[in-house]
């Protein structure tokens, strides 16, 4: 850590904007892992998370003017990463739903028995046992949340944003917020019934440890 | 009263004022809403059990390899003046304390991200992260205290006589006001560092703290009395005493282990 021992984000920041462009590295090296993990998050992968992380220092480096130094550059650089990550999730989205009606159309002429497509995504207890299985489970959760309540709970859940910041990110206001937050919260907690009511039932007949 | 809603109840856990008090004296006497709120949490106990993987002390020079060459140079042209007021925006005292709780934290994260990677030299790293978990121990065990403090003096207060005069909790308010930042920093590098027995408790005081610091700066004795139900009704003293005691005899390097583990144990069991 030759870079970051010494001098603060403030210092990096300003020392950037003087032209020194190798002052940027340390803001970069401080504060990836972080924006790592918020787009793992909100991506769901690790390969869509890098290019979050690429192109949020990149935006940030090109709007460094107008960071106002009334917050701090970690909170600045998230919030650019969950913005950017958003706007991928809505087109990836939308790039799922065009595939989708477009493979529904082939396959209503090849005819496959029904039965041997739900086979691979019911949940049985056996399956759902555990808690690789309630992570598995989760991740299915959240990918099949929209955009908007996927970033919502990832933002309040694990960075303990503020509704405001939320607000801010998903273009609305505060009120429309707080209902993305619960909706997707709801949404988990359905996802999530089977899970809860097999351990439940195992608990009742006595198997569970 | 009937029933509380799913949502009135999701309200509730977000520390909403609107019908507070409301819920809490329902809640207390139906054990069904109460189940259901527990139903509730365990999707936040769920989504903390959802690891996001670490990639690698390493990872923050791969990405300035990635984007080095994609950056131009600011030019150096800017005002003094803004300079002068940048300077002064990141030392208002607030500001300060936010800023370098932060930095702390996120120094702290990042050793633990290094200790935690396997490394075929690990020695020294274990024993940098060693000093540093601990250091991050005695930060969050002095925040716990300072939390218990205003939550003890909040409960422990005397409501005025004759029920009519305002109570000021200005002070309080803005001391948990500060808190609350700092527990949201904490709870973060907690839940990513995987304790997620410390990150449920710090979760469950940000919404007390919450609560404390969105009162009105000046409240009549009904609203005082209401804040020390709700500070109560939680029991969010005892564990943050529990919470507390298990870090100062762990930063102290006492084999604390079996309890650590009985009260995740516990709080998994409840899922």
């Amino acid at each position: 850590m030759a870079d970051a021992g010494g001098i603060s984000d403030a210092a990096a920041v300003e020392r950037t904007l003087a032209g020194e462009r190798e002052a940027y590295r340390v803001l970069v090296e401080r504060h990836s892992a972080y924006v790592y993990r918020v787009a793992y998050r909100m991506t769901g992968n690790s390969h869509d998370a890098e290019e979050v992380v690429q192109e949020a220092f990149l935006r940030a480096y090109q709007k460094l003017q107008q960071f106002a130094g009334n917050a701090n550059f970690g909170t600045w650089v998230y919030r650019i990463a969950a913005n950017y990550a958003i706007d991928r999730l809505r087109q990836k989205k939308n790039e799922d739903a065009r595939r989708e009606v477009a493979s529904r159309a082939a396959e209503d002429e090849s005819e496959i028995d029904p039965l041997e497509k739900l086979k691979d995504t019911a949940p049985s207890p056996e399956r759902l046992a555990g808690n690789a299985q309630l992570a598995r489970k989760m991740k299915e959760a959240l990918d099949a949340l929209t955009p908007a309540e996927r970033t919502a709970i990832v933002m309040r859940h694990w960075d303990g944003c503020g509704i405001e910041e939320i607000a801010a990110v998903l273009k609305s206001n505060s009120s429309a917020a707080k209902n993305t937050v619960f909706r997707a919260v709801q949404k988990l907690r359905q996802a999530l019934k089977p899970f809860a009511e097999g351990r439940g039932a195992a608990k009742a007949v006595g198997t569970e440890l | 009263m009937k029933h509380t809603t799913e949502e009135e109840l999701f309200a509730y856990r977000e520390g909403e004022m609107k019908k507070r008090e409301t819920i809490a004296a329902h809640l207390q006497e139906c054990g069904e809403c109460r189940e259901e709120l527990e139903r509730i949490e365990e999707v936040f106990r769920a989504l903390n059990a959802m690891p996001a993987p670490d990639p690698g002390a390493e990872y923050g020079a791969k990405v300035w390899r990635q984007i080095a060459n994609r950056l131009p140079e600011h030019r150096s042209d800017r005002h003094p003046e803004r300079g002068a007021n940048w300077w002064s925006a990141w030392f208002a005292p607030r500001r300060l304390l936010a800023v370098g709780v932060a930095v702390v934290l996120l120094a702290l994260a990042f050793y633990a991200g290094r200790r935690t990677s396997p490394k075929p030299d690990g020695g020294e790293i274990a024993d940098a992260g060693k000093i540093r978990e601990r250091v991050l121990l005695v930060a969050v065990g002095e925040h716990l205290g300072k939390s218990e403090m205003i939550l003890m003096e909040l409960s422990n207060a005397q409501p005025a006589e004759g029920g009519k005069k305002l109570i000021n909790i200005s002070t309080a308010q803005k001391r948990a006001e500060d808190l609350v930042e700092e527990n949201r920093l904490y709870r973060q590098t907690a839940l990513e560092g995987g304790d997620n027995a410390i990150a449920n408790t710090l979760d469950e005081l940000q919404r007390v703290l919450l609560d404390v610091a969105n009162s009105p700066a000046e409240v009549t004795p009904a609203q005082f009395e209401s804040i020390q139900k709700r500070i109560t009704a939680q029991g969010i003293l005892l564990k943050v005493r529990v919470v507390r005691q298990e870090l100062r005899a762990e930063s102290e390097g006492k084999k604390t282990e079996p309890a650590r583990n009985d009260s995740a144990a516990k709080a998994r069991n409840k899922v």
